[in-house]
């Protein structure tokens, strides 16, 4: 039996393809943006996955260390070492600030991590080039969405660092690249003002006859000694022996050393459901109103292109063809255009669209799939709604008109 | 009928829609979550490892002398400026005296009078003497009364006790004297030692107080580093290890050096572990005191056993490891990691054979599940 609907397509060749092409454009672009909702979602998570941390403790009542700011003294990681439970607890501090490599500065967040081996809380767990940092001062690991290669010098503050090793998919939940770098460092830069304020703190705690008293030598040294260090980190994170109860854990610093304390699936909670709520909101509703206007285009494409052929169509009931062959020649027509579309549309959102976005776009299987039928079910209903038209074609057309 | 048209139609198609199949199915397989992770592969290293410290320090004087006056005073004259090389006994500056000349004068006068007054007990002496001896000759010879003779026994007595309060009080007057002498030579600020001025805290006129230091000197050939090393990594480290110093303002120079001595003392807030480093040879010119340093300690080197890079490293389920290629598989294998050198190599206790197949990089955290394609280098990466 001969194909009508392959015929038909190869008799406007051009014209199919040129809109299938146009239609892939289309659910192209709906696949990219449910890709950036994807990816806005997945970055607010990396820092969790990342972090390699089952609690988060943090200054009491903030919602630190990524949503709030919170300071905690560096010296809390030793008591909560010692509760039953806690494997590993690690010092970390966060801080987006924008890092200078020659004429070039880049917004990332820098983080700071205990000194240690591989795998302590906080460490990229894994580079795509270099090695992890091995002294405990002015090295950096840098993801590779910075634009740093091995051996650049960056400079954070005062102090240049030598980027040792590069890693990759660690972001802040804005999506910006982390720089790791030694924690002392860290602390320093979080802390570290320009030497000018510097000076002229000096000058004022000069000024201050309480502080400059001269029956008393070497007290102004130590005031300036004592305002010029930084005994805070923003966060301790604690990785648990297995077979504990994390909750258990948690509530246990709570209670006895009175800070907060997160545990995985409530920091998502913030992150997700507090940082990043609206942004990621505003892009699924783009998506929604997206997928809807490309409904709605997929839908009247077909339908016009079935009533642009409803002369043949005519024809073809004059000349005594089936009720159910017309039908099957419009529906696999429009299938046909769908998978054309979707296929070009998968094509594009991956090869094009995808690596131009400035930010992260995760373009998921199931995504691709619920995309797929979608179109194959908006394909068939438009064309069920042009089949009803070209039932109802009278033959007589064909010859009239 | 010619069907050659149709023919060459369908070849059209089929040139058009068969690459545009390949490539969709090329993008679903090759992208997203059932894509392969593009890893790189390395083969455990039998090979030695020289581990060495790495540790920030400032440059310090080993030798620090604040000189200042013992009483609190107003300064004179200062002679030297910050820079100036002194020898040791040289004379550095001066302290008001203010009253304390008049005051030896006072003594001196006073140590006169001292001798004046002995002068006159001893002809008091002299004289009771004589007496006491002339009244024992008439008491024999029986022409005075015997109280008499007890009397001016009495006066003798008396006479020889005022000799000796005088002769101690002018003993007293003396001291004294020398006293405020040496009181007025410490007004004087003298080197201790030969070295170089670093620091003149205060001007001629200036009011200072006991103790406070008017000028202090350094021993210029005795620099050492005070250097700190985290503790975490400070296994080690020992006095007469061999060490590299690369001083701020000439981060091109590393400079030879060695471990003086590791400080009993660890700092417990900073949680770092302090030791001093020395220069084999002094820079010149010298390096401004407090000048940032950093300072690489060459421990000795280990035999040789597996090595694998730290990047190789990762905790996963709460257990360090490494990523092992098995006949293509994936397989996470715990290791004891052992000494770590500053290039980030690590030797493996336990767990790995050398030539076993590692992965050392990959695009995306692994799972024993993970496909993996073996590349040469991630594309992310700029070579």
């Amino acid at each position: 039996m001969i194909s009508l609907a392959g015929r038909d397509i190869m008799h406007s060749l051009g014209k199919f393809v040129f809109t299938g092409m146009g239609l892939g454009l289309l659910i192209g672009i709906t696949l990219s943006m449910a890709g950036i909702y994807r990816g806005l979602v997945d970055d607010g998570k990396a820092l969790l996955e990342n972090s390699g941390a089952d609690l988060w403790v943090v200054q009491r009542d903030t919602l630190g260390p990524y949503a709030e700011s919170s300071s905690i003294y560096d010296d809390v990681w030793r008591s909560i070492r010692g509760l039953p439970g806690v494997a590993r607890a690690a010092n970390a501090t966060y801080f987006t600030m924008q890092v200078r490599h020659g004429e070039r500065d880049v917004r990332a967040m820098v983080a700071g991590i205990t000194p240690g081996a591989p795998g302590t809380p906080g460490w990229p767990p894994y580079l795509v080039a270099g090695r992890q940092i091995t002294r405990g001062h002015y090295e950096a690991v840098a993801d590779v969405a910075t634009g740093f290669a091995l051996g650049d010098r960056l400079r954070i503050r005062r102090n240049l660092y030598t980027v040792v090793g590069l890693t990759r998919r660690m972001v802040s939940s804005g999506g910006d690249p982390i720089i790791f770098i030694p924690l002392k460092d860290a602390q320093e830069a979080q802390f570290l003002k320009d030497n000018d304020a510097i000076r002229q703190q000096r000058e004022r705690t000069a000024a201050n006859p309480a502080f400059n008293r001269p029956q008393v030598p070497g007290l102004l040294e130590a005031v300036i000694a004592s305002q010029s260090t930084n005994l805070y980190v923003n966060a301790v994170l604690v990785q648990m022996k297995p077979g504990y109860e994390v909750e258990e854990t948690a509530q246990a610093i709570r209670r006895w050393k009175r800070l907060t304390v997160y545990t995985r699936s409530q920091m998502e909670e913030i992150l997700i459901g507090k940082m990043i709520a609206t942004s990621a909101r505003q892009i699924f509703m783009f998506l929604v109103i997206l997928s809807l206007v490309s409904a709605a285009i997929v839908a009247f494409i077909i339908y016009t292109l079935t009533l642009g052929k409803i002369r043949e169509i005519a024809v073809l009931k004059l000349i005594g063809t089936k009720n159910r062959t017309i039908v099957g020649l419009i529906m696999q027509q429009a299938v046909a255009l769908g998978a054309i579309g979707f296929m070009v549309g998968k094509i594009t959102a991956t090869l094009v669209m995808a690596p131009i976005f400035p930010k992260y776009v995760l373009l998921q299987p199931l995504d691709s799939v619920i995309g797929f039928g979608a179109v194959m079910v908006i394909c068939m209903l438009s064309s069920i709604v042009s089949i009803r038209a070209a039932m109802k074609v009278d033959p007589a057309e064909a010859i009239g008109g | 009928m010619n069907r050659f048209p149709i023919q060459r139609r369908t070849l059209v198609m089929l040139a058009g829609f068969v690459p545009l199949i390949a490539l969709f199915v090329y993008v679903a397989l090759r992208s997203g979550a059932l894509a392969p992770v593009p890893v790189t592969v390395t083969t455990v290293e039998n090979r030695p490892v020289a581990p060495a410290l790495f540790g920030i320090g400032t440059v310090e004087a080993r030798y620090t002398y604040p000189i200042g006056p013992t009483y609190t005073g107003r300064v004179k004259r200062l002679d030297v400026e910050v820079g100036d090389h002194v020898e040791a006994g040289q004379v550095l500056g001066e302290m008001e005296p203010i009253d304390l000349d008049e005051r030896i004068r006072a003594m001196e006068a006073a140590l006169k009078r001292a001798a004046a007054q002995i002068d006159e007990a001893r002809a008091r002496h002299g004289y009771a003497q004589a007496q006491a001896r002339r009244y024992q000759r008439l008491l024999e010879a029986r022409t005075t009364s015997e109280e008499t003779v007890t009397t001016k026994k009495n006066e003798f007595q008396i006479a020889a006790a005022s000799l000796n309060a005088a002769q101690e009080e002018s003993v007293r007057v003396g001291a004294e004297l020398k006293a405020l002498i040496a009181q007025r030579e410490s007004l004087v600020f003298v080197a201790p030692a030969a070295g170089l001025v670093t620091a003149r805290h205060a001007d001629p006129g200036a009011t200072v107080v006991a103790g406070q230091a008017v000028v202090e000197l350094i021993d210029p050939a005795q620099l050492w580093i005070n250097v700190r090393f985290d503790q975490i990594n400070a296994r080690g480290l020992a006095a007469d290890l061999p060490a590299h110093i690369v001083l701020r303002s000439q981060a091109a120079e590393s400079r030879t050096g060695r471990v003086l001595r590791v400080e009993p003392l660890a700092d417990a807030v900073t949680e770092e572990t302090l030791a001093k480093a020395v220069f084999d040879e002094l820079p010149q010119p010298l390096p401004p005191l407090g000048e940032l340093a950093e300072v690489t300690v060459d421990l000795p080197p280990l035999a040789a056993g597996p090595v694998v890079p730290n990047a190789a490293i990762q905790r996963i389920d709460g257990q360090l490891g490494v990523w092992r290629v098995i006949d293509g598989d994936l397989r996470f294998t715990p290791v004891t990691p052992g000494v770590t050198d500053l290039d980030g190599h690590i030797q493996v206790r336990d767990g790995l054979e050398v030539d076993d197949e590692i992965i050392v990089y990959s695009a995306k955290a692994l799972h024993p599940r993970s496909r993996i394609r073996v590349v040469q280098r991630l594309t992310e990466v700029k070579p």
